[in-house]
Formats: C-alpha cells, structure tokens, sequence
C-alpha cells in the first residue's frame, strides 16, 4: 500500500457516523475512498452544496456540477445546493465536524502554514482560512516530511493559515495530537521507531504513555 | 420594464477603470458569452471581484490572460499562472481574501452593513492593517464592505422581470453580487416567460437584476 492510501485509510478512522465533513484537494480527497460502510458522512464542497458524491465516469460530468478543486464530481441523494455565503455559514459557523487538509508546516501550537510560500508558490488561501477556523475538528493529513526536511516544526516559518488550530495529524509515521503541552505521539507505523519518528521532526514529541501501533 | 438587451449594448456599458464583479467558481461558470465579449472589447485598467481567476483558457481566465485587469481582490490564483506571472512582475494588483471573508463582504455592501466580523485571518497577514474588535471576550477582525459598478452574474433559467434560477454549484457568488453592484448584468441560460419559475424556485429576484442577456448554454 503507498503511503498516501495508508495515511488516507487511518484518517477515515477518525471520521463518525453523521458527521459533516470537507476534505481537502489531493490526499485528503482520498479519504473519501475508505469511509467504513457501517457510518454515514456527508461531505461538504466549498463551492455549494452537500452531499458530495464520487467523481463521474467518462461522459457523464454535469457541466453545472464540479468540486471546490474544479473536478467533475456527483451530488448524492438528499445532497442540497447554496451560495457561498452559506457554504461558509456552514464552515465558519462550526457546522462542519472534521476538516481534513495538507499543509506546508505544522508546529507544536496547532499553527499551520498551508497556502503560500513567499516568492514561490501563492495560490491564495481559498476556503482554508476559514475552514481551519470554524471546523469542530481540524485534521491534517500530510507526508511527515516534503524532501527529507521537516514539516513538523517547533515554530511555523512560513505565512500562516491560522493560529493554533490543528488538533491532530497523521502522517505515514504516526499519528499525533496538538495539546497544551506539545504535540504527542499516539500511534506509530510499527514499520519505524519512535526515535526515527522523532528524527523526522522539527518539534520534540512527547510519547503517549499508551503509545499504540496505527491500525487501518 | 424590458430587460432584455443584447451582449453589445451590455458590454458597452462596461467602461475603462470599473470595479466588475463576476460569478462562478473556478470557471463552473462564468457569464462567458460577457466574458469573451469583454475580451473582444478589450476593456482594461478592470478591479476584478472573483472568488478565482479560473483557468487561462476558460470564461474570466482570459480576462488575465489578456491583460486587462489592473486590480484583483479573489481568494485563490492557483489555477492560471498567468494571474501569478503578473503579480510577481508587478503588474497586477492582487488581494487575496479567504472565501468565506469574500462571500460575506459582498453580503455585507449588499445588506447595507459596514462590514463584519470574522474571526478567519487573525494571527496572519491577513489581519495586517485591519481593525481588531473584541466582543464577549473573542477577537474578531473587521472585514469592509465590497462594491462594484456592475456585476455580471449567470443564471440557468431566468425570467423577463429578472427572477434567477441556479442550477447545482454554480450558484456560488452569484446570488450575493446581484446584491452589491450598481448595474448588475445575468448571463441567461435559457429566458423564460414571466411566471414560469415558481416563485419558491426563484433563487435571486429580479428587483436585483437589472438587463437579462441570452447565453450560450
């Protein structure tokens, strides 16, 4: 299984049955893949609606119908179209329950940098200021490190996304809980060590005392 | 009252130096029969309000492309490079919103507010400059109001008083910039009679709207 698949499978884990969800463009859209059959989610799109449902096959796209990533997707029974103002009532009123989204650079704040790197790459912020904002739960879900260098980081170097906003992040490595105290290690891939987890990060893990290997 | 015109007279409305709203969602859609009539005009010196700058080749992409936008307040450039190949030589103006600040700024011009307080931003570069206001003990960061000349928006079905119906995601920003321009332009789909959208379908009334153009759906 390639590693985009297993952090995808673990973060589907954390999702219950009736949550609202927005999932982010690349490996959190993945996610979607591994719902359990026993739960219901309902997916929400920035660009309008509820209900979001699988990409079509070849042919069947709805000229009027794309997600927040201009992909030709499929609305759902029961799914509900609305204006951006309401799709943000939604998100930034606290009506989404989990937001699953990459990210640059976390640190051990919850502070994340996901939308621009200063006289490279400024796509613009789009939905995720306000998504990390308002979601109930802020998960990201990312490569626990881009080339060799950390993306976990005792401090954000890069333009932030919002303050002390993430609450979990799971990675190919482990998966990890934004406390008062720092960032603590909950589950590890019984594939690496806890020391090679921690050479992989900028910020110093605290160890759950019930450290778990990650079941998907 | 007729509001029917035609995709001329609409775009000669539309002068060098306006403020121009647009619809759509990553070019799920724009009012692109304005749109290219806005390219073959050739207008410039535009400030462009739009959730995006689409792709280069789709609806308000061109616009970019072919530079004649001197301004542009959207959430996200990702999809066209030519947006980000003019901001980084300087010769394009680009301020960047989150989306949701975006949607509820238009809101705001519309419904006659002074803006709102959002607490999306602070502690980034996007609170720089802005107004702080702590209410009950939570900071929230004052977000003005946002105007345009004209807005030109897209409809699926709309009727001869301007009654606007939307089909699936492309609703959008649409219903919100009806509300906070001052000429404000629907691209129609498909125009209908008077009475033939049920008043509880109508998504944007047609107090909001007023010229109808036929698209090219």
């Amino acid at each position: 299984m390639d590693e985009k698949e297993y952090i995808a499978r673990r973060v589907a884990k954390e999702l219950h049955d009736g949550d609202v969800v927005n999932l982010g463009i690349g490996l959190p859209t993945m996610v979607a893949n591994f719902i359990p059959e026993d739960i219901e989610i309902t997916l929400q799109s920035e660009n309008g609606f509820l209900g979001m449902g699988p990409v079509p096959e070849k042919g069947d796209e709805d000229p009027y119908l794309v997600n927040a990533g201009g992909i030709h997707v499929t609305v759902n029974p029961g799914g509900v179209f609305f204006d951006s103002a309401e799709s943000f009532l939604i998100i930034r009123g606290g009506h989404v329950n989990a937001t699953v989204l990459g990210a640059l650079e976390v640190d051990e704040k919850g502070n994340l940098a996901n939308w621009m790197v200063p006289g490279k790459m400024v796509p613009g912020m789009g939905g995720a200021m306000d998504l990390v904002t308002g979601a109930k739960k802020v998960i990201v879900a990312m490569n626990h490190t881009a080339k060799g260098n950390h993306k976990i980081l005792k401090q954000c170097t890069l333009p932030l996304t919002a303050v002390n906003a993430v609450d979990l992040i799971i990675t190919e490595m482990g998966v990890m809980e934004v406390s008062d105290k720092g960032i603590v290690l909950k589950e590890i891939n019984p594939e690496f060590t806890v020391e090679q987890v921690q050479a992989a990060t900028g910020a110093t893990l605290i160890i759950a005392e019930d450290l778990k290997p990650i079941e998907i | 009252m007729n509001k029917l015109i035609s995709v001329e007279e609409a775009v000669n409305m539309i002068q060098d130096g306006m403020t121009i709203m647009v619809g759509g969602f990553l070019g799920c859609r724009n009012p692109y029969v304005l749109v290219d009539a806005l390219v073959a005009k050739g207008v410039k010196d535009i400030t462009l309000i739009a959730n995006d700058t689409s792709f280069p080749e789709i609806g308000i992409g061109k616009l970019i492309v072919n530079k004649q936008v001197k301004k542009l307040i959207s959430s996200h450039i990702g999809t066209n490079k030519e947006t980000g190949n003019q901001m980084n030589s300087g010769e394009l103006e680009v301020e960047l919103v989150p989306q949701g600040t975006l949607a509820e700024r238009i809101r705001a011009a519309g419904a006659g507010l002074g803006g709102v307080l959002t607490p999306t931003g602070l502690g980034t570069i996007v609170a720089e400059g802005k107004d702080i206001i702590t209410v009950d003990g939570r900071e929230y960061l004052l977000e003005k109001p946002l105007r345009a000349d004209i807005a030109l928006i897209v409809g699926a079905k709309v009727d001869k008083k301007g009654n606007v119906r939307y089909k699936k995601a492309t609703r959008n920003f649409n219903p919100l910039m009806a509300t906070a321009a001052d000429i404000v332009i629907v691209e129609a789909d498909e125009i209908v009679e008077v009475g033939e959208i049920d008043p509880d379908d109508v998504m944007t009334p047609g107090i909001f709207v007023n010229y109808i153009v036929g698209g090219n759906a």
